[in-house]
């Protein structure tokens, strides 16, 4: 099984940490796994300002550099759901279509393809699962708590899974953190707000690490802890799951 | 809330809202509270997906065959002896209902709740005409004593404190001064209602459901103040939009169950009632308006919207909207379904609206009739920046963008430069000395990239 590692642009440049705990962790599991070295972006932030039409370039490269692969796995939910509902090649349409439907978020590579049933994890620490709206609403990575359905959740089984770890509940589970793309700056106040609420759910809850399966949504919270001079951290999922 | 009146960009008028951060809070909270309410509710039906699908699908059925349940409703209606009137558009609307009045000299008009004559403007047009118009529900009564629009189209008056309407009741209605009381500021509302109950001989109510094969329509209130106004009244209007109907009276129980759970997480509404035929001597008339729905109707991504039953558990549950209030859509109907609907009315006047949303989707999994009110967001941002309503730096910044990340070359060379992302993507809109940092820190930026990493690190 030849595995395609799809990071995204704002994880590479800014969270190498988690790209590295992805790589490591799919390499432990015995994955045959191959970073190409020209990607960038899915396209994502200009597709969901309305200029979807502009996307053609990094399709056309997120095509070239990933085709080859028997999956493509990458530790985004949003930017995975964006691939898989959006991607498309005008002059090769199927080409798109079976591209996507080999693309996997992490953590449900993990759990659905891989099947992992253990890991050699530990992280004796409070943490606080923040549930990022494209992969649970979007890539249904755990159930919503809008509708009256079982519950399960992909991440969760996987941390799990991790000794000692100590996951905490959260007064409102599934609420968006407000990042939002470009919607973080275009609704500055609005956004930062639902930040603040989001990042004292867990704070309130004891958390000392927020988690989840979108750095973005982490990379957001960061910035309001931060800021607030908190010691409390963020860790993609991937860095907990491939820990000691 | 002249502030709010000089501009009218969500964003901004979210910010004036933010201004006071304990009355977002409260906000919050109380929208939360019926949002839990009604999570509540709907997990006693075990069934639910099965009855939210099965409302989806009647809709479906309806807006397929509209017309000819439109002139089947129309047909049964007369035959029931009620008054049916057509109207292309808000102004068609506003002119039948004064035109009614005016045959029966009537000056004074009770009106219970319709979302469909705020969003026509019938009260400002009826006033202007020397006619007289009391709301009825409570809330409404309130925002129409405020001299404001309601902020939610199932609690017109959720932006209000008990505080501001006790001061609202004592300048209006004679209360004492500082008593927020709401038993006794609602028993003051009920007895100065009584009397316009009393004294009006023409009553408006609008229509929850219209049913094309007995030509009847349901109208629910939880105040009975519909039913009080039409009763009591000479002349009965109900006013509706065409996407109102349902085949049969037996698919008003999918709808009934759906309704009420999914607004207020109450099992049904306090007063379902039927209305089909006029009483003996008196009046009653139903007008079917259009305004913009055929239109929606005829754009495929979009005439799901149409499925609405405004209940209104779309606004409760999105955390924009509880977090900006409903007035910062400056539209009748706010939050995420007004988000959807308004620019099909005036694509650039709300040209905004389908941004102010973060896609988090949880608009579409609490819709009772399974409108896909997120992926419609997404798609109207698309229509309105095809349609060139979208600032030219922004469109500017998306083309530098494209440019950059469509080139492997371009975009190592931008990120060695400086972290292109941080500088560009996503923050890179309109970047007024970037609002990113007003409450919030930059991650920062590691010695190396992932892909730099993964140069040294791996074959």
């Amino acid at each position: 099984m030849k595995v395609g590692l799809f990071i995204p642009c704002y994880v590479d440049q800014f969270y190498p940490g988690a790209a590295i705990a992805c790589l490591q962790l799919l390499e432990k599991l015995g994955v045959d796994v191959v970073y190409p070295k020209n990607q960038t972006c899915c396209g994502q932030p200009m597709a969901n300002s309305g200029f979807e039409h502009l996307t053609g370039g990094c399709n056309d490269l997120f095509i070239k550099n990933f085709s080859g692969f028997d999956y493509v796995v990458g530790p985004s939910g949003s930017c995975v759901l964006h691939l898989k509902e959006h991607l498309h090649n005008h002059d090769n349409p199927e080409i798109a279509t079976t591209l996507s439907n080999k693309l996997y978020e992490f953590t449900s590579f993990l759990t659905d393809v891989l099947k992992v049933k253990t890991l050699p994890a530990r992280f004796p620490h409070k943490v606080g699962v923040h549930q990022s709206c494209h992969g649970q609403r979007g890539l249904h990575l755990s159930q919503m708590t809008e509708l009256v359905a079982p519950e399960f959740s992909k991440p969760g089984s996987l941390l799990n899974m991790v000794k000692d770890i100590e996951l905490v509940p959260l007064n409102r589970k599934d609420e968006c953190c407000g990042f939002g793309g470009t919607f973080c700056v275009a609704e500055e106040a609005v956004s930062s707000k639902m930040g603040k609420d989001r990042v004292e759910d867990h704070l309130h809850n004891g958390a000392e690490y927020i988690t989840g399966v979108d750095m973005s949504c982490l990379m957001h919270m960061e910035g309001i802890l931060h800021r607030q001079g908190s010691k409390v951290k963020v860790l993609h999922i991937a860095e907990i799951l491939n820990g000691e | 809330m002249s502030e709010i009146q000089n501009t009218t960009n969500h964003a901004d008028l979210a910010e004036v809202f933010n201004n006071d951060e304990a009355r977002v809070d409260w906000h919050d909270e109380t929208l939360w509270w019926i949002r839990s309410k009604r999570d509540v509710a709907v997990n006693k039906i075990s069934n639910w997906e099965v009855l939210r699908e099965t409302a989806s699908q009647i809709k479906h059925n309806v807006l397929s065959n509209l017309n000819n349940y439109l002139q089947q409703f129309e047909s049964n209606a007369l035959s029931n002896g009620i008054t049916v009137h057509w109207a292309a558009d808000a102004k068609e609307h506003n002119q039948i209902v004064l035109s009614i009045l005016e045959k029966h000299s009537i000056g004074q008009m009770v009106k219970s709740k319709s979302m469909l004559t705020e969003e026509c403007h019938l009260n400002d047009f009826l006033e202007a005409n020397g006619i007289n118009v009391i709301d009825s529900d409570l809330g409404e009564r309130i925002v129409q004593l405020a001299k404001e629009m309601p902020s939610h189209i199932v609690l017109p008056c959720i932006h209000k404190k008990k505080e501001e309407i006790g001061e609202l009741f004592h300048q209006h209605l004679g209360t004492p001064a500082g008593n927020a009381d709401p038993q006794f500021l609602t028993e003051t509302a009920r007895q100065h209602l009584r009397d316009t109950f009393l004294t009006r001989r023409a009553a408006l109510t609008g229509v929850n459901f219209a049913i094309a094969e007995t030509g009847e329509f349901v109208v629910c209130t939880n105040e009975g103040n519909a039913d009080m106004g039409a009763h009591l009244a000479d002349v009965h209007i109900a006013s509706m939009g065409i996407e109102k109907i349902i085949p049969e009276r037996k698919h008003l129980g999918v709808f009934l169950r759906l309704l009420t759970r999914s607004a207020t997480g109450q099992p049904i509404t306090t007063y379902s009632s039927h209305f089909k035929r006029p009483n003996k001597g008196k009046e009653m008339h139903i007008i079917i308006v259009d305004n913009g729905r055929s239109i929606q109707l005829g754009r495929e991504d979009f005439r799901n919207s149409l499925k609405c039953i405004r209940c209104g558990a779309c606004m409760n549950t999105c955390p924009v909207y509880r977090r900006s209030g409903g007035h910062s859509y400056h539209n009748a109907i706010s939050g995420p379904i007004g988000s959807i609907l308004a620019p099909n009315l005036d694509m650039e006047k709300y040209a905004d609206l389908p941004f102010a949303s973060t896609l988090c989707g949880s608009c579409t999994n609490v819709c009772p009739v399974k409108i896909d009110i997120h992926q419609q967001l997404y798609k109207w941002r698309q229509v309105i920046v095809k349609n060139g309503y979208v600032p030219a730096a922004k469109k500017a910044s998306m083309q530098i963008m494209d440019w950059t990340l469509s080139s492997p070359t371009a975009y190592h060379t931008a990120g060695k430069a400086g972290r292109f992302v941080l500088k560009y993507a996503p923050f890179m809109v309109n970047n007024k000395l970037n609002p990113w940092y007003k409450h919030r820190d930059m991650p920062e930026p590691p010695k190396e990239s992932f892909g730099e990493w993964y140069k040294k690190n791996r074959k």
